[in-house]
């Protein structure tokens, strides 16, 4: 039992992909919007690139006194869908909880689409076409957070590209800045 | 209003670090320190850190130089964890008998073997006896303010004695969250210049360190039993003036919440402790009267404190750490505190050895297990297979 004004969150996503960047702009900007009391934080273990990894992000009006892991999330980011065929994303997910994926299919093609609630886009098109790339790897992080304030009333669209300017700066702000706007768009949400 | 950061508990101790200007930071990188000497390199990087920083070869230099530097009067700071805590030992020692106030962050990690990187507090508890003030942090907002107070408090002419902040592996040094910053011109003003009683100084050569008799030595560490007994006093006067100046409090040698009419009272470090008024907060709700005192400093240990609540309430110790042969050494200490004083019932718990998740949920089954007279004397909580 915690506060019901607590938002609890889980990304998924695999080594080298930003789950662990996605959690702490997501938090900064929340704090922007007035939620005094953010974490967030990486699964504690050695990372490796390519395998799967999780992060995590809470989010409150109050001081966080909690410690401890996500165990049921509100709302779970998948940032790569093949993670799904080796991850259970859905464990402990909430009651009416919300997941949002990055992929090109649409919410009612998930079967657990009657169960939750899902988002879809396609962050990882965006990243191409935005030509947000690390070593010639599309990267989802900052595209997959655009679509959050469609599913989460809490952040802002304008409070995550605020962070996102003041993490990069120039043409790659821009870029960036631009992928958030085009998944906050394209994100189709199914309730 | 002060500007506010949000950045992991290494990052935010690397920032409380270089505003209190440091002459020297000597330090070696270890997982999962590594990110705090980062920090005060990307700050020395930027010109942020002014001061010297010593890249050495290992956590034993790493504390020798702190140790040469400090001995020539000025301030000085490095951060390890686990393994290079353990190779400090003896100068761990060197520094607080010479009445060096070396600060020190130290993240709170398994020892190995088998291999480990995760929180556990059996590193720094068994650094207990070295002399060195210990103080165990629940949030990035306490490291700042304590990393800032601990030099004023080690530095002070009465205590001249190392301090250790502790705070958990990951739960703590790689979680982002928000912390309230103090400006340098506000640090400035808080803390005052060190002003050593002795120095090394090629001017007016003095040796340090020759042998003494048996009886000039156990002066010695009378005088630092003394510096440790008057920094219970200087502690919560620290707390006190923080709060005034800055609106920021965490308490004193114990952090009391929930305390008022209380049947018990758990007492917890470090993460465990934070997480334990989320645990509190649901059992009050259920009727059931708990509280909290988070022990902030265990070395001086609070013991007044503790004799006071036992005339109120029974003891429940929930210890990350394990004295093999014996039980937790919190346990210890607070049995130890009220022989003599009182006959309240105490229960001892081992829990999240080995950096295991101690979620709320378990704090409330241990503290439920007590207060209905399930509990044994002590407990390794959670632990299956064996």
């Amino acid at each position: 039992m915690t506060s019901a004004d607590l938002v609890e969150i889980v990304f998924h996503g695999r080594g080298g992909q930003g789950a662990v960047t996605a959690a702490n702009l997501l938090v900064a900007a929340a704090l922007k919007d007035g939620n005094k009391g953010v974490q967030a934080f990486p699964f504690f273990g050695a990372e490796r690139r390519g395998a799967p990894v999780r992060a995590f992000a809470r989010i409150s009006h109050d001081e966080i006194h909690l410690r401890s892991e996500v165990y049921t999330p509100d709302i779970v980011i998948v940032l790569d869908e093949s993670i799904m065929d080796i991850v259970d994303v859905l464990k402990g997910l909430k009651k009416n909880g919300k997941i949002l994926i990055n992929t090109r299919a649409k919410p009612g093609e998930f079967d657990f689409s009657k169960k939750f609630i899902v988002a879809t886009v396609d962050a990882t098109g965006v990243a191409l076409k935005h030509d947000i790339l690390i070593g010639g790897m599309p990267v989802v992080n900052t595209p997959i957070l655009g679509a959050v304030p469609k599913i989460l009333n809490r952040v802002t669209l304008k409070s995550i590209q605020g962070i996102v300017r003041s993490k990069w700066k120039g043409e790659l702000a821009e870029q960036n800045v631009k992928a958030t706007q085009n998944a906050y768009d394209a994100v189709v949400v199914k309730s | 209003m002060s500007e506010v950061m949000i950045d992991t508990g290494n990052y935010i101790a690397a920032k409380a670090a270089v505003l209190c200007k440091p002459d020297v930071v000597a330090a070696y990188p270890i997982t999962p320190q590594t990110t705090l000497v980062e920090g005060i390199a990307k700050y020395l990087a930027t010109g942020e850190y002014k001061g010297e920083y010593i890249c050495v070869e290992s956590e034993h230099s790493a504390m020798a130089a702190c140790i040469g530097a400090s001995a020539t009067g000025v301030r000085t700071f490095t951060g390890t964890s686990s393994h290079g805590l353990l190779l400090m030992h003896e100068m761990l020692h060197w520094a607080s008998l010479a009445r060096l106030p070396v600060i020190m962050c130290n993240i709170n990690r398994v020892v190995g073997p088998g291999w480990n990187i995760w929180a556990d507090e059996n590193d720094s508890i068994s650094q207990r006896d070295t002399g060195w003030i210990q103080f165990y942090c629940s949030s990035n907002q306490e490291i700042f303010d304590t990393v800032i107070q601990s030099f004023k408090l080690g530095e002070h002419e009465k205590i001249s004695l190392p301090v250790m902040i502790s705070y958990n592996a990951f739960i703590l040094s790689h979680t982002s969250m928000p912390v309230y910053l103090t400006d340098q011109k506000d640090v400035d003003a808080f803390l005052p210049k060190r002003k050593p009683k002795w120095k090394l100084d090629p001017d007016n050569p003095i040796t340090f360190g020759n042998i003494i008799l048996p009886a000039e030595y156990e002066k010695v560490r009378f005088d630092m039993q003394k510096s440790h007994e008057y920094a219970k006093k200087l502690i919560p006067e620290i707390s006190k003036e923080w709060k005034q100046r800055f609106g920021r409090y965490h308490g004193d040698l114990l952090e009391f919440y929930k305390c008022d009419g209380a049947d018990y009272i758990l007492l917890s470090m470090g993460a465990i402790g934070a997480e334990s008024k989320v645990a509190v907060d649901n059992l009050r709700k259920e009727g059931l009267k708990v509280g909290l005192a988070r022990v902030r400093c265990f070395r001086p240990f609070p013991r007044e404190e503790i004799q006071k609540l036992s005339k109120k309430a029974g003891l429940i110790v929930i210890d990350r750490n394990i004295s093999p042969g014996m039980e937790g050494a919190l346990f210890t200490e607070v049995k130890a505190s009220l022989y003599g004083y009182t006959d309240a019932k105490v229960y001892g718990f081992i829990a999240g050895l080995g950096g295991k998740d101690v979620p709320f949920g378990d704090i409330e089954k241990m503290c439920k297990k007590v207060v209905n007279s399930k509990a044994k004397h002590l407990e390794w909580f959670g632990l299956k297979g064996v």
